[in-house]
Order: structure tokens, then sequence, then C-alpha cells
């Protein structure tokens, strides 16, 4: 019992990163109507800017906090270098280019920080274990990234219902020439949106690095799987992607984490334990195709 | 004939006629020079081009962005490679299993995924393409993630496929097959039809085409050949491997289609020796300026896919004059 607790607690752990990647995704196809497949990138440029903050500052917390506007200058830089070029475009020039960026960035960072990956150290601060319920310990560290994550995602669905921002953000989603005609400067809310992605994207690569590795094209799986969740909950949706992150989060983590045991009862114990990842992430993928099946434009989607 | 002939008046022909001619004596001229690479790199350049037109057929005269193409190199080759594992070495067994495997594959996702449009249809092709991906990579059997080095295929007493030159050349025959139902496809009704829903599907609708049949159809036309790139694929290497097709493959494909010119049907042709050339020359041309930096081409070529996108639609057959008919 304790064990299935600490594994859904990761899976929602996951999902929260997971939906930190989405949001950004999910507004600026929602509102640009642009497919950025480099938001992976962001991903990735998010966790070796903390790498080497860090390493320059020496604490975990003051390097993670200034890695995120250098993102965010990051994300308004390849806004305005490539992305604004493309939002008049069709699709296929989109995916295209955004092809290319992704292939620049993987190249830039073997270049700048070189093929091997780098890791990053748990704060020393959350290095130990809390005791979540009377005898289930859990690490301090993944228990931070849940809380952090919960008031992204807090402050989110905050920003987008209940700010001037957010109206204009909606107001974008549902109708951009409206809003352009009625005198908002949509250049710079463009640029603002997407920056505020790119944000995201960096603080969950960089939050994600002390339990895997900072490693080049590290955003490039981890973007498919947010591609998946963002088609599930509906482009455009903040909401749809938070259901559905949280969805494939348990999906994932229960996968990995209970299919081999059921493999081993039916299967060799080598072949089970490979062929369970293999699994979960396939359960995935036909969770999106079922959905696709049962609503054409995902599960929170504008039907048109 | 004659319209063959007239056809190499223009620009356009003459440079197919060179480039064909140039691709059938290949092995001669990388014997003659002794440059066996050259014949590889050919090899592949030949392979990918049938993959490239295959995806053309739903890319450039559908107007389906299908971000998954390269799951058809995954299963042609895994079920050559599978059957070659279990002792199943011959290529009449092998081949049109493999072909009617990417059929039925093709069938079942576009069955599903054209159902969708717009970008839920470039991120259903890629999931469905992961899909498999993740299955080959977990078959524990067959290499999981390293891949597996498989025997090719036999056509006993016809081809041995050991044999570089003779395999360039099947290659090299299937390639102008492919070529050839293409440019019939094209231009046939069914063609018109689909060129027709790309620019409007509504309008083709209302003239009575069930156009969910007509892109259900290509699709799986696509697929087959796709499938048979990839049948060829894991022969020139003896192996296959997952990497075969990840979603980085299957945006090559794009990457070339578009390059080459959509819609045409020599414009795979020049895309795919385009980007091939492009890989191999631009890591010398790095190093020239600076030793080592050849290492990182792709920061070069990365932008480069941007300008292309955004400067360059027409593709390298609108370099060649404007196309009449």
């Amino acid at each position: 019992m304790d064990y299935l607790l600490i594994q859904m607690l990761n899976g929602v752990q996951l999902g929260l990163l997971m939906f930190l990647l989405a949001a950004g995704l999910t507004l600026t196809f929602g509102i640009m109507d642009l497919v950025n497949l480099a938001h992976g990138s962001l991903y990735m440029m998010g966790a070796y800017i903390a790498w080497t903050l860090i390493g320059l500052t020496d604490s975990f917390v003051l390097g993670a906090l200034l890695a995120l506007p250098v993102t965010f200058l990051l994300g308004i830089a390849v806004e305005v270098v490539v992305m604004r070029r493309l939002y008049a475009r069709d699709h296929l020039d989109q995916v295209l280019a955004t092809f290319g960026l992704i292939l620049f960035f993987n190249e830039l960072v073997r270049a700048v920080w070189g093929p091997a990956g780098k890791s990053i150290a748990v704060p020393a601060l959350l290095s130990h274990t809390v005791e979540i319920l009377p005898g289930v310990l859990y690490p301090a560290y993944r228990f931070a990234i849940i809380v952090v994550g919960a008031l992204v995602a807090l402050f989110l669905a905050w920003l987008v219902a209940r700010t001037r921002l957010g109206m204009l953000i909606r107001a974008g989603a549902s109708n951009r020439r409206m809003i352009g005609a009625l005198g908002v400067n949509i250049e710079l809310l463009f640029s603002l949106v997407f920056g505020l992605g790119a944000v995201f994207a960096g603080l969950a690569g960089l939050m994600a690095a002390p339990i895997s590795s900072v490693k080049i094209g590290m955003g490039d799986d981890i973007l498919i799987l947010a591609l998946v969740i963002i088609v599930i909950g509906g482009i455009g949706s903040i909401k749809g992607a938070f259901v559905a992150a949280m969805v494939v989060g348990q999906i994932d983590i229960v996968g990995r984490a209970f299919l081999p045991d059921f493999l081993k009862t039916f299967m060799a114990p080598a072949a089970a334990s490979s062929a369970a990842p293999a699994i979960s992430q396939v359960l995935v993928y036909v969770l999106m195709a079922g959905v696709l099946v049962w609503r054409p434009t995902g599960l929170f989607g504008q039907r048109n | 004939m004659a319209a063959l002939l007239a056809s190499l008046r223009t620009p356009r022909g003459l440079i197919v006629a060179l480039i064909l001619l140039v691709f059938a004596v290949l092995p001669l001229l990388t014997q003659a020079f002794d440059q066996r690479y050259l014949l590889s790199i050919g090899t592949r350049i030949v392979i990918w081009s049938i993959a490239a037109i295959s995806l053309n057929m739903i890319l450039g005269y559908g107007g389906l962005v299908s971000f998954g193409h390269a799951v058809f190199f995954g299963i042609g080759g895994y079920a050559v490679g599978i059957l070659a594992a279990n002792g199943l070495q011959s290529a009449w067994l092998q081949w049109p299993v493999a072909i009617a495997a990417s059929i039925l594959w093709a069938a079942l996702v576009g069955a599903l995924s054209l159902r969708t449009r717009g970008v839920y249809f470039i991120m259903i092709t890629l999931a469905f393409a992961q899909l498999v991906y993740y299955v080959s990579a977990g078959l524990e059997a067959y290499g999981a993630d390293d891949g597996l080095n498989i025997s090719r295929s036999r056509f006993p007493g016809l081809i041995d496929l050991r044999d570089k030159a003779s395999f360039y050349w099947l290659c090299f025959v299937l390639l102008l097959g492919t070529l050839w139902f293409c440019g019939r496809f094209a231009n046939s009704r069914f063609g018109f039809v689909l060129r027709g829903a790309k620019s409007n599907d509504q309008r083709m609708m209302a003239l009575g085409f069930p156009v969910f049949h007509y892109r259900l159809a290509a699709f799986t036309l696509s697929g087959a050949f796709g499938g048979l790139a990839g049948i060829l694929l894991a022969n020139e290497g003896a192996y296959i491997s997952p990497a075969m097709m990840s979603w980085v493959k299957s945006g090559d494909l794009i990457v070339i289609v578009v390059l080459g010119g959509m819609g045409t049907l020599f414009g795979p042709l020049y895309g795919t020796i385009a980007f091939f050339v492009l890989e191999e020359s631009l890591k010398p041309l790095l190093d020239l300026v600076h030793k080592g930096w050849g290492e990182y081409w792709q920061i070069v070529f990365g932008p480069m896919l941007v300008l292309i996108a955004l400067y360059a639609r027409g593709g390298i057959d609108s370099l060649l004059g404007r196309r009449h008919g």
C-alpha cells in the first residue's frame, strides 16, 4: 500500500513536470497557432543554463532562480528572431523550421558544454526524506517538485482566469485577429506568452535535472510526451493539459512500477523488465488514439 | 518516345536524364575511381529517395503532413529482420510479408488519424510512429534498443544481395519503378482527386468524391512504398534497430520532400541528393574553415532548415523554371 502511494506520488511529480512543459506549448499552440517542436530545446537549455549558474554561484536555489530570467530572455530572442516570422505560415513550415532549431540547439549544447552529460546534485537542504504519512517516507526533493509544480499550476490558473494578461491570452486563443483589431499590441503579447512558456519549460528542465540527468536531446523525448498531452487535453486548453498530464504521469509511473511484477507471472523476468517500460509508453499512445477517435479535438478542445 | 526526347530539351528534363544516367552507372564509376564509400552513400540515396517519393504521395500531392513516415522503414526492416532471425531468409517470403505488414499498419493508422486534421493529424501520426518505436525497443528477443545484425534476404539463384553492386542496381531498378508508379499516380483521376482535396476538400466532397476514402487509399499506398524502402534499408546495412524509425528520421524525410519540391515527381529525388550531399560536404567544409568545426555541422544545417522553411517553399524543383503539365 505504501509502495503504491509512493509510486502514485512519483506519477504526480512526473505529471506536474510535464504539465509545466505542456502549458507553454498549449499556449503557443492555442494563441499563436504555432507548432513549436523546439519547445523541448528550451527545456534542455534551462537545465544546461542552470547547471552553469549553479556551478558559478555554488548554490542550487540561487543558480536556479538566476536561470529563469536567462531562459526567459532566450525564449524572447527565439521568438523575435525566428518564431514571429512563422505565425502566418502553415503548419508544415513551422514543423520544418522548429525541427531545424532542435538540430541547432542540440549541436550548440554539444559544442558549448561537450558531448558528455552533466549532473546537478540534489540541494543539501532537500537531500533528506519527509514523512508524508506516519511511517511513509518520501524524498524531500521530489516532494519539493510537487509543491513547486502545484504552485506554478495555481499561478497559471490565476494568471489566465483573473488577470488582464490572462484575459488577453484567452481572447487571443479564441480570436487572434479580433484582439489585434481592438488595439491590443499583439506582437508584445505573443513575445510575452512565448517567453512565459520558455520559463516554464526551463523550470521543468532544471527541476528534473537532479533526478534524471542533463544531457543532449533530453528535451526531445519528453517533448513528444508533452505534445501527446496537449493533444489529449485539447490544444489551447490549460485545464486539458493539466488533466492529461496527470493521467499520463500516472500511466507512465504505475506502468513502470507494477507491470514488471505483473508480466513476470507469465513471462521470463528479463523479458518482463525490458517489456514493461515499452508497454507503459505504448499505453500512453493508445490512450491518445482512443481520445482522438472519440473526440477529434481532444478532451477540452474547441469543437468547430 | 518523341515526347521523351522533347522533354530532354527543357532544363528540367536534361537534369533528370543526367541524374538518372549517373545513378545507372554509379557502381562502374565508383569501381573505376576506387571509391567504395561513395557506392554505399549512393545506395542510401536511392533507398531514401524511394521513401521520400512515397511520403511525397501524401504530403506533396495530398497535403497531409505525416510526421511518422519513418515508421515504415522500421516495419519493413523489422519484418525482414524478424523472419531472418527465425531462419526464414527467402526474399519471396520476406518481402511480401513486409509489404503486407506496412499496408496493414498504414491502413489502420490512416483510418484513425485521417479523422483528425491540421495539427492533430501531425501529432497522431507522430504518436503512432513512436508507439511502434517503443514496441521495437522492448523486443528483447530482437536486440531491444541495441538492434540486431541480420543476414540479408536471399533470392536463390537470381541475385546475391551481399554483392554491393548488384544490390545497388536492384535498388535503382526499384527506384525507377517507384518513380514510374508515382508519375502514373499523380496524373491519374485518383491523383487529381487527391490534389483537389488538398486545395479544397469541402468542394471535393460537395462534388461527390468520398475524400476520406481517397486519402486512406493514398496513405496506404504510401505506406507500402515506405515499407519497400524499409526492406532495402535493412538489407543495406544487414542490421535493424529502433533508430531506423526514430522521429528524427521522419523529420529528415519531411525536410527532404520540402527541400526538393513538394508535389513534384522528381522533387524527392533532388531533395535526397541535396540532403546527403549537404551532410557529407558541410563537415569537410567546416573543418576547412576551422579544424574541428566539422563535427558540429548541424549548427549550420539547423538554421539552413529555418531559412528553407521561410524563404524557399518551392524547393529545388522551382529553381529549374516553371513547370508545365
